[in-house]
Order: structure tokens, then sequence, then C-alpha cells
């Protein structure tokens, strides 16, 4: 994506005929996207149901990958614990709209008060370790993680809040007056499932979120933070407040983790800390380097990869597996985490800007003369 | 009395072990200025290791201090090959590129070491065989164990054996002169590729030994134990300053201590609200604590705040 446009603003010369007909099959090509993204459900769901769930969830790791995205790509912070974030907009999620406490708050007033709950502990991390170097940050943001999980499994005593291990249940879905996305609807001859009308609603709200990251990355806090992420010495020395720019690039992402996670739990109906363990954490982190750090389409492309194969290899593996050995050798869930610890050495090895690497990446990730 | 002296005893032995994981980070940062993220994992092989050999000599006659020693001499050289190879695949390579991208290349080891331990020995949390005969000592109303002393005194015997290498041997002189500066170090001929690859080597050899400790200390391995484990030790080897070899066993022991008081008088202190099981959340707390007021650690020399 990138190169390409990069390309076409030096050739500035030979612009006229075929720039215009090279548009012209750009939007053609976006338009054929868009009928495969709208067409895609109902093609899932004759195969099965959890076709279209698996669907959802990946477009979840889509957002959670441009969240953290914003953290690692843009501004260049290792954070490991992106997790936790996604952990607390789930459980701000649902402690105010399920049986639990008795609350059933609407989830269009859920959802940012969840974003913010969830950039408030973003600040709180990051206040005092982004002043140190990156690497502290990374542990730091590591042990975070960890005490939100050893809360949330333990904070079901003496006042029970999170319901400790079991987890919280029959979490509300989101609801429209009387149109809840959980029913199954018929309109014009078509079975809209649960599953499905999630779809859309997803894919609206990742389109926005597309958007606001393209934005973003060209803003002049986007331009900050890349500066800070080349050479943090030299971009304080032109004048940019490091500290708190870093701090902006935090609480951003953790409050797209905070809204992944309110919707996270509204289409489970169900969470536990299990959910929210570290691994998931290393996932996300995959995904975005797989795809190409600081590049929205190459994280997207990431995820999307990253939250399929798996799901493919469960139902590849598997029975190869088992007409081979007679028995399953090797559990996908095994396959899968190997797979991802060797995409994040071997993308760092060989190409470590990424599938779809962005322009300025791949020139800082190159490296560096001698000096 | 009899409780505070009881967790201290209990936090001496974990600290001992903590000081020695610490130790690995601490030199391999000291060296090149990485946080080795997989070193946790080492010290879970190390332990993996040792189970296999103790549990396949279990049933013979041999004695059981030799069975452990066994143990120990299986586990301590898969180790070191382990840490070899993760220096020369995952870190060597990307010696030059920026600090992400060894970072994110270690935490991808730590994610496979643990999958394939997870593969060789099962899912299922492995129960060390009780060979050991549970002698204990009584100490002014405590209770101190065999294992327990036999813990400390090795994790001392290694860290006094280490800090002899370090400041005593030519090896020793060439591993700080590289820390100090590798251009330099190189062109008074120090080999420094091989002295990364050497501190790398002792650095997991000590994650052995640790692993087995914890192993027959707790009585049980896990192929997930590492992640945990060395964040604690992480947290340690900031805490005394990282880069430091006093400092990561200063840290260590320190960080033992407090986590065993806490999690002995965290119930008494807050009226039961919170109990032991938060007991895993004081290592964090340190380590930001220590993050926040002294960056540099108890003994830490450098600040370091460059990115």
């Amino acid at each position: 994506m990138k190169p390409g446009a990069a390309k076409q603003g030096t050739r500035g010369g030979t612009r006229g005929v075929s720039i215009f007909a090279q548009a012209h099959a750009k939007w053609v090509g976006l338009a054929l996207i868009a009928v495969a993204l709208i067409g895609l459900p109902f093609a899932l769901a004759s195969v099965g149901t959890a076709w279209v769930r698996i669907a959802n969830l990946a477009i979840l790791f889509v957002f959670l990958s441009l969240g953290l995205n914003i953290v690692v790509g843009f501004a260049g912070l290792l954070d490991l614990g992106y997790i936790a974030f996604y952990a607390v907009g789930a459980y701000a999620y649902a402690l105010l709209a399920s049986p639990h406490f008795n609350l059933h708050l609407p989830f269009w007033v859920i959802l940012p008060m969840g974003a913010l709950v969830a950039c408030l502990f973003g600040v709180l991390l990051g206040a005092p370790t982004l002043k140190l170097r990156g690497d502290y940050l990374a542990i730091v943001t590591l042990g975070f993680g960890e005490i939100v999980r050893i809360f949330l499994n333990n904070l079901s005593q003496p006042v029970n809040i999170t319901n400790g291990p079991q987890g919280i249940s029959r979490i509300d879905p989101f609801r429209f007056g009387s149109f809840s996305f959980s029913q199954t609807e018929t309109l014009l001859g078509l079975v809209f499932s649960g599953p499905i009308k999630y779809y859309y609603l997803l894919l609206l709200l990742l389109l926005l979120v597309i958007v606001v990251n393209l934005r973003l990355q060209h803003s002049r806090i986007g331009r900050a933070w890349e500066a800070v992420r080349e050479d943090e010495i030299a971009a304080r020395a032109m004048g940019i407040d490091t500290t708190s720019i870093k701090l902006l690039a935090f609480a951003m992402g953790a409050s797209f983790g905070g809204v992944a996670g309110g919707m996270f739990a509204a289409i489970q109906g169900f969470i536990s800390p299990e959910s929210f363990v570290l691994v998931e954490s290393v996932m996300v982190l995959s995904m975005v380097v797989l795809g190409g750090m600081g590049n929205v389409w190459g994280v997207v492309l990431g995820a999307v990869l990253l939250s399929f194969v798996p799901e493919l290899l469960r139902y590849t593996v598997e029975p190869l597996q088992k007409s081979l050995f007679g028995r399953s050798v090797i559990e996908p869930e095994v396959i899968r985490m190997l797979l991802f610890g060797l995409a994040l050495v071997l993308m760092m090895l060989y190409r470590p800007a990424g599938l779809l690497p962005s322009v300025v990446r791949k020139r800082e990730l190159a490296k560096p003369e001698e000096m | 009395m009899d409780i505070f002296l009881q967790q201290i005893i209990n936090g001496l032995t974990l600290g001992s072990v903590y000081a020695v994981v610490a130790l690995g980070y601490t030199m391999v940062y000291g060296i090149i200025q990485l946080i080795n993220f997989a070193h946790g994992e080492v010290v879970m092989i190390g332990a993996m290791v040792a189970f296999s050999v103790i549990t396949a000599l279990a049933g013979t006659a041999l004695p059981p201090v030799l069975i452990v020693f066994a143990g120990i001499l299986a586990a301590v050289p898969v180790c070191m090959l382990v840490g070899y190879a993760m220096e020369r695949i995952a870190y060597r390579p990307l010696r030059g590129a920026p600090r992400l991208a060894p970072l994110i290349t270690a935490i991808g080891i730590s994610i496979i070491l643990q999958h394939l331990a997870l593969l060789v020995w099962s899912r299922n949390p492995l129960a060390f065989p009780q060979i050991i005969p549970l002698a204990s000592f009584e100490v002014g109303g405590a209770i101190i164990t065999g294992v327990q002393i036999a813990i400390i005194l090795t994790s001392v015997l290694m860290m006094g054996g280490l800090t002899l290498m370090v400041y005593r041997t030519k090896l020793g002189i060439a591993m700080r002169a590289t820390s100090q500066n590798p251009q330099v170090a190189g062109l008074m001929g120090i080999d420094i590729d091989r002295i990364i690859a050497f501190t790398f080597i002792v650095g997991a050899a000590l994650g052995a030994v640790a692993g087995v400790m914890v192993g027959t200390y707790y009585g049980i391995a896990h192929y997930s134990m590492g992640s945990l484990l060395g964040m604690k030790a992480f947290s340690a080897a900031v805490l005394g300053g990282i880069g430091n070899l006093a400092g990561a066993m200063l840290g260590g022991i320190l960080l033992g201590i407090v986590e065993a008081l806490a999690a002995g008088y965290i119930g008494d202190l807050t009226n039961n609200v919170f109990g032991s099981n938060y007991q895993d959340v004081f290592a964090f707390l340190v380590l930001i604590a220590v993050l926040v007021f002294r960056p540099s650690g108890l003994l830490g020399e450098r600040v370091g705040d460059r990115a």
C-alpha cells in the first residue's frame, strides 16, 4: 500500500491518463473488497455459525492489534501487558450490564466508560514508567498484566466484585430499545443470526477505527510519536514533550483495548480471568509484528492471518494427525503457540518491518551502517 | 516472633533462588544491555530435565543426595546448550538492530521453549518424587528444613564462585571489559562474540541449578513456571541495580524476604481483605516502586534513560 503511494508521488511528471486509470482500478478493487466483506458472514454461516463467531473474534483482534500498534508501532514502546486493558474494558462492561450487580446500563454508555477506565489504567501504568528506557517498560507492563489478572482472580472476597475464577456470565448483549443483537431476525428472506448482526456492527466500528488510525498516523501527534520512536533525544531537542507524548500513545492504545474488551464481553456473554492471560498479549503482539509495526494495513493483515490460520490448522492438522498416527499427537493449541513464537523470531530476523512494512519503519529497522 | 523468624527463613530460601536467577539477567544485561526475557524458561527447562532424571533414578538404591546431584548434572549442560543456542539464533544476528527487535525475539523464544517443554513433559504439573528425607531443625521457634539449608548453601557457593570468576580470572576480566566497552575490548584482542556467548552459558548454568532448587523446594515443576519466576528475578535484579552482580544477589534476597513477610502478614494487616494469594503482586509493586524512586537500583551506578 505505502510503497506504491510513495512511488506515485515521486513520479509526479508522468501524471495523467495512467494515474487516472489506476485510481479507477483502486475504486473497483475497494468496491470488490466491500462486497466480499458484506457477503462474508453469509458465506461463513453456510459452513457453520462457528465460523461467523471466528470472524467476529478476528475483527476484535484487528481492533486490539490496531490499539497495540499505536503503542508499539507508532510510538515504539513495547507493551507486554496489553491484554490487561482488554480485560479492564471487558470487566467494566460485564459489571455494568449483567445480573451480577443487577445493573443493566445500555452499551453506548458503557463502552465509552470502559474506554475511559482503560485509559485511566494506561495513564496509571505509564506515568511512573515512561520516563525510563523502553525495556523497563516492557517488563513493567508484563507485570501489570499479571497483577490485573491476579486481582480479577481474587477480588471475589471479602466483597464479591469480579466473581473470581468463575467469571461473570449472562452479560447483556448490545441492545437498541427492543432491537437486540443476540436475537435472530429474518429480513428480505435473509436470516440474520446474532453473530451476523454483531459482524456488521463490528465491521462498521472497525472501519471507523481504521480511519481514525490512518488520520492519527499522519497528524501532528502521529509524527511526534514517530520522532520519539526513531530518536527520543533528538525528538526532545526538537521541542517534543516526550513523556507526555508517550503517555498519550499509551492512553490511546489502552482505550482502544478497553472498547474491544467491552465488545468482547457483550458478544461472548461470559468472561473469566482465563481470557486475559499473558499468552493473549503475546498473540496480539505477534499480529502487530507479523503484519508490520506502524503500518495500519499491515497490522490488519497480520491480525486477520493470525486469527484465521490457527483455526484452519485446527480443522486440517487435527484430522491429518488422526489419520496418520491414529490420535492427536500435537494439540492444535500448541501448534498455534509455536507458530506465534516462530513468527516473532523469524520476522525479527528476516523481515523486521513485517509483511506489509511501513516505509519509515523499514528504513529504521534496517541495520545501521558501521560508524 | 516465631512467625516472623519462620517467614525470614522462607524468604531467605526463596530469595537465594531469586538471586541466582537474577544473576543470569544481570550478567546478560551488564554485557549487552538486553533483557533476556527467555531466561525464566531456561530455569524451567532446568527443573524439567532434573525432574526426568530424578524420577528415573528414584527407584534405584542410590542415596537421595546423589540423585539430586545427578539431576543437576544433567540439567546444567542442557540449559547451557539452550542458552548458547538462544544467543546464537535470536540475539547475535540482532546485535546492531534497534532495541525493540531482540526484545521481540526474546518473547518469541520464550513462547517456543515453553511449548516445546509442554510437548515433551505434558501440560500437567509434574510432582517431584519425595526422596529427600524431610529432616528439619528448630531454630528459635522456627523450623528450617534440610532442603532449605541446602538451597541457601548452594546459592551462596554459586554466588561466591561467580564472584571469584568475574573478579579473579582472565575470563572475568574479559567479561568486564566487554561490558564497559565492546569496541575497545575487541581492540584489546578479546573475542567479544565468545565472551557474550560465554556470559549466556554461565547465566544458563546458574539458571539450571536454580530450576532444580525451585523444583525440589516446591516439589513441583510446570511448563509455565518460568515466566513468573523470571519476572520476579528480573524485579530482583532491578531492585539491586541491573548490571551489578552484588546488586542482583542483594536484590534477590531482599525480594524473597519482602515477599515472604508480606505473604505472612498481609492478612493481619488488612483485616483479611487481602490474603496471601496476593503474594505474587509484591514483586511487581517493588519493581514499580524502585523504577519510580530509584531507577538505578540499590547498588546500581548508571541511571538509564536512553530509549
